[in-house]
């Protein structure tokens, strides 16, 4: 009954804290150099990872795919499931595991750090809402960034299995048939299904960690465990949220 | 201090304090505190570490939440986050509490920034004047890690008066410092509040700080206000935990001093 009050409590909590961020958003030209600061902590940091990471899931898939229906002879589909798998599914849950592990973690630290040292506390009583300044730019720049990162992930995906098909022997299919399959049966909805599932899940892990980080109380050891609580959290959120936005969107 | 302040206080407030209690997790911290601070003085609450006088000090500074009773700024309830739209109040934390990640400039620079008061020019001309008060405009490209314990309090001060404050709070100000360093910030409490008439309280167990700043101050043990009064009624008081604690004595007979005097010989 305990922790079901504190899961009640923390989802309240973080609602709390998405509304009156968005309280803020008509403060977003002042804030303007940190949101372009928090997209590049997001976007750019992030990038490099996200493109090697899915290149080779890319690569992993169609090499699965490619063993496996070799059998049935349905090597011309392997297209079609690379490409299904890395924009519904894969590009937008891998890209939010790797925002929580690179950028969600590490902002819990700043904040948590911000709080144990009484910064925040500095910034109320000058009469600036941590909200404004250190939550808004933040959601407002994964909002912009994890479009852009889903996008780049899922292409590098589709490259990744489209040179693994072309080289590995037992599968041998060439780049064309390769993105045609991949072409024939994907909609303009299956693409803007996952950048609306990169969106949810993005907002989501940065919201839990700005949460988790102001509330953080005690010292040093508190901060490490703010960490580890933010991208547990995180990590469980986004596969629950995975389940209920994909059950919306078919 | 380098220079004198240009008087910038339009208004400054008293502080009222009624029957506040506090409890965390249900254990009591602060007990029926009643206390009123007039406008301009210099109030120092003094107590033994762990009294309850910084959990006091914060909820002036509308940081706590009064279980019960309640604190007032001039009108304002201290509670209401409005009360800050109305009240320019700062708090001078014990360690500072300066932004780490931003350098000694940016962090007087933020309010100003935040809260539109001119453009860059303008600005940079409050912190680098406010910066000279305190003699720390070389250190305005450094970062708070690589200040000593005397400059950043000082930082802490003029990050606190940069916002011009209609009521300065100070939490354990000479805390962790040398004689000579406490010494100077004494002197730089007393002065602001002689060029600026600012309302100030001051949380400390530095008996020294309250003899030469206060104009009234309050004696907090365990979460109650033992006495109130001027700085030359403790000075024979008849409350024996009061006497101990302004004038705490060495216990001459203690065998930990016997065996220090037998180690000597």
């Amino acid at each position: 009954m305990k922790q079901l009050y504190a899961i009640a409590e923390s989802i309240g909590s973080a609602v709390l804290l998405a509304v009156r961020s968005g309280r803020y958003l008509n403060s977003l030209p002042r804030q303007f150099p940190r949101l372009v600061e928090q997209c590049y902590l997001i976007g750019y940091t992030t990038l490099p990872i996200v493109t090697i990471l899915s290149f080779f899931i890319g690569s992993v898939l169609a090499l699965q795919s490619g063993y496996s229906m070799q059998n049935f002879g349905a090597k011309q589909f392997i297209g079609t499931l690379v490409g299904m798998s890395m924009v519904r599914e894969l590009g937008p849950v891998m890209v939010a595991i790797l925002v929580t592990g690179r950028v969600g973690s590490a902002i819990t630290a700043e904040l948590a750090s911000m709080k144990v040292y009484q910064e925040v506390d500095a910034l109320v009583t000058m009469n600036i809402p941590p909200e404004r300044m250190l939550v808004m730019p933040r959601l407002v720049a994964v909002l912009i960034m994890m479009p852009v990162l889903a996008t780049i992930a899922n292409l590098c995906g589709w490259f990744g299995g489209a040179l693994v098909c072309k080289y590995t022997a037992f599968i041998s299919v060439e780049p064309d048939a390769y993105f045609a399959a991949l072409k024939r049966f994907m909609e303009m909805k299956d693409v803007t299904d996952g950048l609306i599932k990169a969106e949810v899940f993005g907002f989501a892990v940065i919201l839990v960690c700005c949460n988790i980080g102001l509330n953080t109380r005690g010292g040093p050891r508190e901060i490490g465990a703010a960490v580890t609580k933010a991208v547990v959290v995180s990590l469980i959120l986004i596969l629950v949220l995975d389940y209920f936005v994909t059950k919306a969107l078919i | 201090m380098a220079s004198s302040l240009a008087p910038f206080l339009d208004k400054t407030f008293g502080v009222t304090i009624e029957k506040l209690n506090k409890s965390f997790d249900g254990v009591p911290v602060l007990k029926n505190v009643s206390l009123e601070v007039k406008p301009g003085e210099i109030f120092v609450i003094m107590g033994p570490s762990g009294s309850g006088k910084s959990v006091l000090l914060r909820h002036i500074a509308g940081l706590e939440l009064p279980t019960s009773g309640r604190v007032r700024l001039g009108d304002f309830d201290a509670a209401d986050p409005a009360t800050r739209l109305q009240i320019r109040l700062a708090l001078v934390f014990q360690d500072g509490a300066l932004f780490n990640s931003l350098t000694v400039y940016d962090n007087l620079a933020l309010y100003p920034r935040e809260h539109r008061l001119g453009n860059e020019a303008q600005i940079r001309d409050r912190v680098m004047r406010t910066l000279q008060i305190f003699s720390l405009e070389k250190a305005a490209a450094q970062y708070p890690g690589e200040l000593s314990g005397g400059m950043k309090k000082r930082v802490a001060i003029a990050r606190a008066l940069v916002t011009e404050p209609q009521l300065l709070l100070y939490d354990e100000p000479t805390s962790e410092l040398d004689p000579v360093m406490a010494a100077t910030i004494i002197e730089i409490i007393a002065a602001l509040r002689e060029q600026t008439a600012v309302t100030t309280v001051v949380v400390s167990h530095d008996r020294d700080l309250a003899v030469a700043i206060a104009d009234h101050m309050a004696i907090i043990m365990d979460g109650q206000i033992r006495a109130v009064g001027q700085v030359a009624d403790f000075a024979h008081s008849t409350d024996a935990a009061i006497a101990n604690f302004l004038n705490p004595t060495i216990d001459l007979k203690n065998p930990r001093f016997k065996q220090l005097e037998n180690d000597h010989e």
